[in-house]
């Protein structure tokens, strides 16, 4: 059992026990006085127009998507960067192909758009 | 593992805890007499002398508010909500070292809650998490100002992320490891905001887009999206909120300090080991105020902008960054020990040649519109 | 029972009561959210395994990215997000006995390993994991051609996703 990692256990408690007595004392001494009006959708005093959620627009799951591909490609990069004074100009080589077979991806996203907001 | 092992880490905890909710109270006021300042204004000076007892105020008037949940809210994540964005702002500073460690009531307390192997992707993990307190704020207050703030800031976390992991990796290559205190001994010669210059820069910026600080708070323009992910909350839940984005900035600025401005290293520290917090707090006002004239000084950028920028500029100039820097380290490792200041010559060419196309992008874009 | 066991199974309780919730849960942002408690139980086995570095890259990969593909994605389908038909099909049971019967396969074959009842290696003081990692991805006799190859597999899921998800106009 990794001994930090029961530490910082401990640390997620103890930070998440503040945030919820936190949320208790403001439930204990705040006025509950709620009506219809107070709990309508904030919309800047007008009355809201149409659902409170709606469909997101598609690019919002392109950028995800995206993200996810370099995400793993920094995941991968960390242990290189850990290992590579020892790889030399050999491990470095590596590194760079792997990078330009994804740039390669990286680039045709760009210009197919993907990376424009309208 | 011990009884008082356990016993030593929730006390260090709730300490840090304890420190980091008072950072949080004072840097509020920090910010708002520097902006007065910045703008020519005195700001808070009504509560005691100074207006030190501002943010003591401001608490107990956000006690005694009204706590609003609105109808049609899904009240359990609404509630649940401000505590995973909290969370995540507090546990992110868990293995940052704030000292190295010191003699008290007859025990080795070490000044760090755990010091992990993979420190530095321990931060990028916990940092990763932040984003679900704004998607499920946002989501959960069934208001479309909400929704379309959470998914904004959301899409912008994550845009800057991957330059943020970059900037991290050029700190990491530095000093061989990813332990936050290997990275801290690495620098008692010399800071890696030295060796590494445009990497330091990458991490600046994208941690002010990674905690919606301006000027990449389009996620809460107040003038569109009325406040964003947290227009629906109000009372201790509100202050939950603001809480973790001031505490996110504490812990970004301590992170900072740590990777590229030698953490809690100084003069005499290593006969004095008290003085190491004491240094970190000095960086760390100095990088808070960095973020403060920021904010008092640039307008909003707009959100097409701040998607290309992240993307088509960060993205790019920091996967060339991470290359120079793996380069320049074999050369000096290899041929001479001199050649590791091709680092932040070539950084620095590379860092000027990504402005030069800033700045030719947009003449091109002016001279079209005309 | 030793420590390391009894955080096992409450990890595993919480692992397969979450992946419960998963599937019978009607809204699906919830169900995507008791995934993510579903993948951060996965990651806290594998704190148990002294597997330090795969515990960070379990958050960042699968909480961190692939979660909030999957909460995008359902805020993507559907206006009201909510399932509103029937939760069971009629041939359920079939289902059910397939599920039963290959879990009993896993099981009886894991029983029947050697080392079923070795505990986690504990590593030596020391010993870079990191480093051996990092070499071992870029070395040509160990895990390079894989390594290059999921480069490629990187490739073709991203030209998949701009190619399904850019605007055409």
């Amino acid at each position: 059992m990794l001994l930090e990692y029961t530490a910082i256990a401990a640390f997620i408690i103890v930070t998440a026990a503040i945030g919820f007595i936190a949320i208790g004392l403001g439930m204990l001494f705040g006025p509950k006085k709620s009506t219809d009006k107070k709990a309508m959708p904030y919309e800047s005093g007008m009355n809201p127009i149409g659902p409170g959620t709606r469909r997101m627009p598609v690019h919002f799951y392109l950028i995800a998507v995206l993200f996810i591909l370099f995400d793993i490609e920094v995941v991968f990069l960390l242990p290189y960067a850990i290992a590579f004074r020892q790889l030399g100009l050999f491990g470095l080589i590596e590194m760079l192909i792997f990078i330009v077979i994804l740039l390669v991806g990286y680039f045709y996203a760009w210009k197919k758009g993907a990376l424009e907001w309208e | 593992m011990t009884f008082a092992l356990l016993i030593e880490w929730l006390i260090k905890g709730f300490v840090l805890v304890l420190v980091l909710l008072g950072g949080f109270a004072y840097l509020t006021l920090y910010e708002r007499k520097a902006l007065a300042r910045i703008q020519v204004r005195i700001g808070p000076n009504r509560a005691g002398p100074w207006g030190i007892l501002q943010p003591i105020a401001d608490a107990i008037k956000l006690i005694f508010k009204e706590e609003l949940i609105p109808a049609k809210a899904d009240k359990l994540l609404f509630i649940l909500a401000p505590v995973v964005t909290l969370v995540p702002a507090l546990v992110i500073t868990a293995v940052v070292p704030w000292g190295s460690e010191i003699m008290m009531f007859g025990r080795v307390i070490t000044l760090y809650i755990a010091d992990i192997n993979v420190g530095v992707l321990y931060i990028m993990s916990v940092a990763s998490i932040a984003v679900y307190g704004v998607v499920l704020a946002g989501w959960s207050s069934n208001n479309k100002y909400a929704m379309m703030g959470g998914l904004r800031s959301s899409a912008q976390m994550i845009s800057y992320e991957m330059s943020l992991g970059l900037a991290f990796i050029s700190a990491i290559m530095l000093a061989g490891s990813m332990r936050m205190l290997d990275i801290v001994e690495a620098q008692r010669t010399l800071w890696f905001v030295l060796l590494q210059p445009v990497g330091t820069a990458i991490f600046l910026i994208a941690t002010l887009a990674e905690v919606n600080r301006p000027p990449f708070d389009m996620p809460e323009a107040e003038q569109e999206l009325t406040a964003g992910y947290h227009v629906e909350y109000s009372g201790m839940k509100f202050a939950l909120l603001f809480m973790a984005e001031y505490d996110k900035m504490i812990a970004i600025s301590a992170i900072g300090a740590t990777l590229f401005f030698g953490g809690f290293r100084g003069p005499f520290v290593d006969t004095y080991p008290w003085l190491g917090p004491i240094y970190m707090l000095l960086k760390l006002v100095i990088l808070l105020f960095g973020m403060i004239w920021v904010r008092a000084t640039f307008p909003r950028i707009r959100y097409d902008r701040l998607m290309a920028f992240g993307w088509k500029v960060m993205l790019p100039l920091s996967l060339a960054i991470v290359f120079i820097t793996a380069a320049g380290i074999l050369l000096a490792e290899q041929v001479n020990p001199l050649l590791i200041w091709t680092v932040p010559a070539l950084s620095l060419l590379a860092g000027v040649f990504t402005i030069a196309m800033i700045d030719r992008e947009l003449r091109r874009k002016e001279y079209a519109r005309a | 029972m030793t420590p390391d066991q009894i955080i096992f199974i409450l990890t595993a309780a919480l692992i397969i009561s979450s992946a419960l919730m998963v599937v019978t849960t009607r809204n699906l942002i919830h169900a995507a959210l008791w995934l993510v408690a579903a993948l951060f139980g996965v990651a806290i086995l594998y704190a148990v395994l002294n597997a330090g570095f795969f515990v960070v890259v379990q958050v960042v990969v699968y909480i961190g990215a692939i979660a909030i593909l999957f909460i995008f994605a359902v805020m993507l389908t559907r206006r009201e997000m909510r399932d509103r038909g029937p939760q069971l099909r009629k041939n359920w049971w079939l289902a059910a006995l397939l599920g039963m019967l290959a879990f009993s396969g896993l099981a009886f074959l894991l029983i029947n390993q050697a080392d079923i009842n070795r505990s986690a290696a504990v590593i030596p003081a020391g010993l870079d994991t990191l480093g051996a990692l990092g070499a071992a991805l870029v070395s040509p006799d160990l895990y390079l051609l894989p390594f290059e190859v999921a480069s490629i597999l990187l490739l073709a899921a991203l030209i998949g996703a701009v190619y399904l998800a850019a605007t055409r106009k």
